[in-house]
Parts: C-alpha cells; structure tokens; sequence
C-alpha cells in the first residue's frame, strides 16, 4: 500500500510527460481540435442553413381572388415551392412518403365565402418535421404570413375581418415529429457532446495506452501515488477540453448566433466540473480496459447512450421511465439542461446548484470507483 | 544503507496465483546484500512474477519477508524508492527522446540537480550526442543500456533485472555484465533473470525456479553438489545410434547432445556408467566421466520440474 505525501512536483513531471507525448501524438491532437471543428461544421451548416424553396403541394378546394392573394403571400416568404398541385388529399400520403414534399398546403371548400362571412376557415399546413430544424422557420413565417396576408385585400366594407383573430385559421400539423426541437437545444448538446467524445475516449485510451505499451509496469515500480498518475493523466486534458469548449463557445455565439444571456462564469464553472467528471468516467473506464482497443469500446458505450438519453436527441419527457432514469446518471444529461438555462434562460447559480450537485455526486462516485480500482500495481 | 540486515532480499513462502492458476508457489530466497544473483528457470517458471512481488508491483497472496530492510507488503513504497527495476520488455516511453525519459525518470524520484544527473548518465553511456533522439528509435542493444541507466540513475541500493540481455549480442551482453560487476563492487546488489548459462557462471549464488516453486538455492558447486548428478561425455564420429540407446535408458535422466559430443547425467551412478559404457561400445567412441556443469544441473531440473532438491 501507498502511504506518502503527495507531491506537487511528481504531478507536474507526469504533467510534462503527457504534454511531450501529445505534442508528438498528431492523431489525438487532431482528434481535439478536429472534432470540435468537424461537428461544429456539419451540425452548424443543419442549424444556419435556413432552407428556402421547400417543396409543397397545395390541395386547393376553392380559387378566387383571396385564396391566390393567400397562396401567393405564403409563397413570397420564399420557404415555399408549390411543385405539386393536387386534387385528392390521398395522394398528399405518398408524397411525403416518398420524400417528395415537405408541406402540403390545404385550402378548404368554399375559403372565400367562409372567409367573407368572418367564420375563420381553416387553412391546414402539414409539414415534415422528421428534421425539424428545416421546417420549423418555414411553419413560423406562414404564421406571420396568416396574420398580415390578406391585409392589403381587406380594404373597404371588409376591413372589418383584419386581425385580430387574423381570418383565417392557420392550422399547422407536424408530422413525424410533433415535439419540435430547435437548434437551441443543439447548441448546448453539442457542446456536450463534442467534450464527452473526447475527453472519455482519450482518457480512457491514455492509461490503457501505457498498460498495452508496458511503461505502466515501470511507473508503477517508481514511488508513484495512484492520485498523482492520475492527476498527470487528467490536467493537461483539463486544458484541453477547456480549449474545445472555448472554441465550440465563440462558434456558437458568432458564428451560429445563439444568445448566451447567462453569466459565462457560472458556465466556466459548469463546464469544469463537466469535464472533470468526463475525464473521471475516463479514468475508470481506463482502469478497466486492458488495452486501447477496449478502452475505445467502453468509450462507445458509455458515449452512445449519452448522445440518446441525454434528451440532446430525443426530448427527455418523451421517453420512457426506465431510459429517463438512465438519462439521470450521465453528466450529459444535467449539463445540456445547465448550458440551455445558462444560454437561454440566463439562470443564476440558484437556479442550476441541483444540476450541478447532480454533476459532483456523480464526480465523487466515478473518481472513489477509479482511485479503489486502480491501486498502482499490476493485479 | 537504510537497513544493516546481512540480506538485502529475505522472503519467504511467497505466493501469487493469476485466476486459479498458481504462477509463483512458497518461494523463498536469500540474497546477500552486494551479491550477484542469478535467476535462473523456463518461461512461465514465475521468475517476472516473483520479480514484481518484490518490487510491489504485485501483491502477494501468501508469505513475507523484506526488501533491504522494508517489509513487502507494507513499505513497498520505501522499497521502490531504493531500488531500481529493469523490465523484461522495454518500459520507457518510446515517444519520448532518450534525455526525457531519463528527466522524467528523475522527476519521479524528486532528484536534484536533474540536468547535470541526466547529462553525466547520457555522457556514460555513449548517447550524449544522440539524446534528442527517441528512445523509440534505439536498437534493442541501446534500448537495454538505456533501460538499464534509467533504473540506475536514482542510485538504488538494489537492482532487479528482468531478462535484461535477452536478445543482446554476445559482445554487449559482455559489457553489460561487465557492468554488473562493476556495481555489485560499489555494493549494489543484484538480482538477474536470465537464460545463458555463462551468465548463471559470472553470478555469485543462484536459484532455479520452475513450474513457479523454487528447485534449489545456492553458488554454482553447491547446486551441482545438491543436484547428486553425475555426467558422462561421449566423444565420436557417428552418434545417432549411441544416442539412441543412451536415450532408451532409465539411468540416463538428462542427455545433452552437442554434434560430435554428448553429455549424459544421471543421478544414480554405478547404472549411469553401466549404461554409458553398454551403449559406448564400438572402439571409435570414447566415453570420459567429467564433473557435471551448470547447464547439466539446470536440465535436470527441469526435467525433474517440480520436485524441490534438498
Ligand atoms: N498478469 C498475469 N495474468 C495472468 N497470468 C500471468 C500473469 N503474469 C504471469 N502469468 C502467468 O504466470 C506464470 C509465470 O509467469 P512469469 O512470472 O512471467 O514467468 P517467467 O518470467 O519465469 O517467464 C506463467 O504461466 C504466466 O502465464
Ligand atoms: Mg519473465
């Protein structure tokens, strides 16, 4: 057993050590600042494209002036492509099917004298909402649009029918999809996610690493405290992730434009104890792995159901009890619901102390499992 | 000297089995402090294991004892800071440049005056001007050395080499030995494992392990003593047919044959030379009962693996 002070000199010489060996690692170093890179790219072409020319079918049971006037100013938004005129309402199923549409535009029998009489006809919108981040500005502008449409047409003895309640009832009918998650939630997942990935996997593969190569056998038999490898493992990655998060930060406030009304220091805050709970599940995974291979598996498995039960994919409340409480012990989880308070709520410390608990519980528990499992010798 | 005891290694009983398995069995040694000692058994005989119990890289399962002065199951810290480990498979950091892994090294040990620690050992072993170089880089000959430095350079009271010239050509396994002596003179001890027997010779006692028990302890002629054996040499032109016979024998419990010449041992010496002499017969072989080597002794050990020698 190990009964000596811990020295901050040690920890240092392991610190420099792993700077050394990253700095001649290209594929890790490439892995920490492409990935950020990488999913930022992909994930923020999905969250700034504002697609327009969305094709749509319109079924028109009724024309006239105002039903035109209608279409034309919901076509003007520029989301809008009436590729598809149709007759049967049977047929809009197998375009969207077939992918061939994202919107079908319904406009009732007898629109017009409805809309004359003031009875509100209803116009309904159905629109492919399997990727919502697509549809959902499309489906805000017609809102707009229905609000101010038929303002230039309702002059004279019909200015009486201008809004509000504008005339016409815009019904909109999500289909596939109908929890509608927006790039706000993507953001704040994707941070998560991208420190997840790499913090776990490369920590997890670092000591597996030296266990594989057998230099672990010889820093084992140095007068090493367990803490002080593990702390020499751990900070230069502390830097590291630190830098992603800043990076993943700038991109989304610049570049992607989501508002950070929060305090940044409470999220400096949230996102270091984030990593250091990432980089201890690391660690633990580490002491398991017997080699790299098996540390990148585990890596996976713990990964996987972090990206699908953290409710970055899938809204939390939708899914079943069991996944729920599984969702509950990921530090993704409680981080992408700090981030989004902090982003878009500017919650204060109060208002995210439960999240932050959860996040230390789960720090004290992983990093208690990875100091009595790794005990620096080689049984 | 952190302790005056007469040993610097005084273990006994020492067990350690991996899932079931038992890979070291009541093992017990005695190495004097500033002696050679030799390690000698096949592969898989525990040697590594019994290695890293000392050094408190394993725990034992079973037994005691101390490691200059310091109890192995309590003070393996203070144990690790006195003494220097050299692994079977080359354990510094092959991506990092030779003069970082022995700056990293001392770093570990919280040495002093680290640059001109490293400088005066990169100086002795010949790797001043290549020291920018990575460790990776180096020939299995240099690794060694290397390997071998980097235990040393925190000046430890006691040496543990795992297997350190397996693999190493003849003239740098001269050296390196050359360079054991030359330690143990300062008053270093040393364990090695090894496999040559001409290293076994150049160590002052030795032990022979097999199967993970320990078969016998002691200097050269007190093994040979020990082992009760006596040796035959068949000198010839043809052999095969004479090997043939010898090898048919009960008498003869180990046959070692070299080309024109084979050396036959057996404990029982009035039917070993019954048989040497029957299966000798054609003039044109000549038999000659010479004293029995080192090599004769550790066959027969492991032929009679598992049976300690009294
Ligand atoms: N970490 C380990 N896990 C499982 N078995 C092991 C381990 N280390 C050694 N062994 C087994 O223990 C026995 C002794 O091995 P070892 O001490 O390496 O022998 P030697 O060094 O004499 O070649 C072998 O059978 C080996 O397979
Ligand atoms: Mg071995």
């Amino acid at each position: 057993m190990k009964k000596f002070p811990i020295s901050l000199s040690r920890i240092l010489g392991l610190v420099r050590k792993e700077f050394i060996q990253l700095k001649r690692d290209r594929l890790t170093v490439a892995m920490l600042l492409g990935i950020p890179f990488m999913q930022m790219v992909l994930f923020g072409f999905a969250i700034n494209s504002d697609p327009k020319l969305l094709s749509t079918a319109v079924i028109q049971a009724d024309s006239g002036p105002l039903v035109r006037s209608y279409l034309t100013a919901l076509e003007n938004t520029g989301y809008f492509s009436f590729n598809y005129h149709l007759d049967r309402v049977e047929d809009v199923e197998e375009l969207f099917l077939e992918g061939k549409i994202l919107f079908a535009i319904t406009i009732p029998e007898d629109f017009e004298r409805a809309l004359i009489r003031g009875e509100r006809p209803e116009v309904l919108i159905e629109a492919d909402a399997t990727d919502p981040v697509v549809t959902a500005r499309a489906t805000s502008a017609a809102m707009q649009v229905n609000f101010l449409a038929l303002n230039h047409d309702l002059k004279g003895p019909l200015a009486h029918l201008r809004p509000i309640p504008p005339p016409v009832e815009l019904r909109i009918h999500r289909r596939y999809n109908p929890e509608n998650i927006t790039h706000y939630n993507t953001i704040p997942g994707l941070l998560g996610i991208i420190l997840t990935m790499t913090t776990v996997m490369i920590t997890a593969i670092t000591l597996a690493r030296e266990r594989e190569r057998g230099t672990l056998e010889n820093l084992f038999a140095m007068p090493v405290h367990p803490f002080e490898v593990m702390s020499g493992k751990i900070i230069p990655f502390i830097m590291g992730a630190s830098f992603q998060a800043f990076l993943v930060l700038v991109a989304a406030r610049f570049i992607f434009e989501v508002p950070i009304l929060g305090d940044l220091w409470l999220l400096s805050l949230a996102l270091i104890i984030f990593i250091t709970v990432n980089l201890s599940v690391g660690f633990t995974l580490s002491t398991i792995a017997t080699n790299q291979l098996q540390a990148m598996q585990m890596g996976m498995f713990f990964f996987l159901p972090s990206i699908l039960l953290s409710g970055f994919l899938f809204p939390f409340s939708g899914m079943p009890k069991w996944a729920q409480w599984i969702g509950e012990i990921l530090p993704l989880t409680h981080f992408v619901r700090i981030v989004k308070s902090i982003f878009l709520k500017s919650a204060e410390f109060g208002d995210i102390k439960m999240h932050l608990l959860n996040l230390l519980i789960i720090l004290v528990i992983t990093a208690t499992i990875s100091l009595k499992r790794y005990k620096a010798t080689l049984d | 000297m952190s302790n005056d005891s007469e040993y610097a290694i005084d273990v006994t009983g020492l067990t350690k089995s991996f899932s079931d398995q038992i890979a070291v069995d009541h093992v017990s040694l005695k190495v004097r402090r500033g002696e050679v000692f030799g390690f000698l058994g096949p592969n898989g005989s525990g040697k590594t294991t019994t290695i890293r119990m000392l050094c408190g890289l394993l725990s034992p399962e079973d037994g005691s004892g101390t490691c200059l002065g310091f109890d192995i199951m309590r003070e393996s810290t203070e144990i690790q800071k006195r003494v220097g480990y050299m692994t079977q498979k080359f354990s510094l950091y092959e991506d990092l440049t030779i003069e970082e892994n022995l700056l990293f090294v001392c770093r570990m040990y919280q040495m002093d005056n680290l640059k001109e620690r490293v400088a005066a050992a990169l100086s002795s072993l010949g790797l001043y001007d290549r020291r920018k170089q990575l460790a990776g880089a180096l020939s299995g000959g240099w690794k060694q050395r290397l390997a071998l430095v980097a235990c040393m350079i925190h000046e430890p009271e006691l040496l543990l080499l795992d297997e350190p010239t397996a693999g190493v050509d003849p003239k740098a396994r001269r050296s390196f030995w050359d360079e054991i002596h030359e330690m143990a003179a300062k008053g270093i001890t040393v364990l090695v494992s090894t496999h040559y027997m001409d290293e076994a010779e150049r160590c002052h006692r030795l032990a022979y392990l097999s199967n993970g028990k320990l078969l016998a302890q002691g200097t050269g002629p007190e093994l040979i003593k020990l082992s009760g054996l006596h040796t035959w040499r068949i000198e010839g032109e043809n052999l095969t047919d004479v090997q043939m016979i010898l090898s048919k024998a009960s008498a003869v419990e180990t046959m070692a044959p070299f080309g024109a010449r084979i050396r036959a041992s057996g404990t029982d010496e009035k039917a070993l030379e019954k048989a040497v002499i029957e299966a000798a017969s054609s003039p044109d072989v000549a038999v000659e009962k010479v004293p029995p080597g080192l090599e004769d002794v550790f066959i027969h050990f492991s032929n009679s693996a598992g049976v300690p020698i009294q």
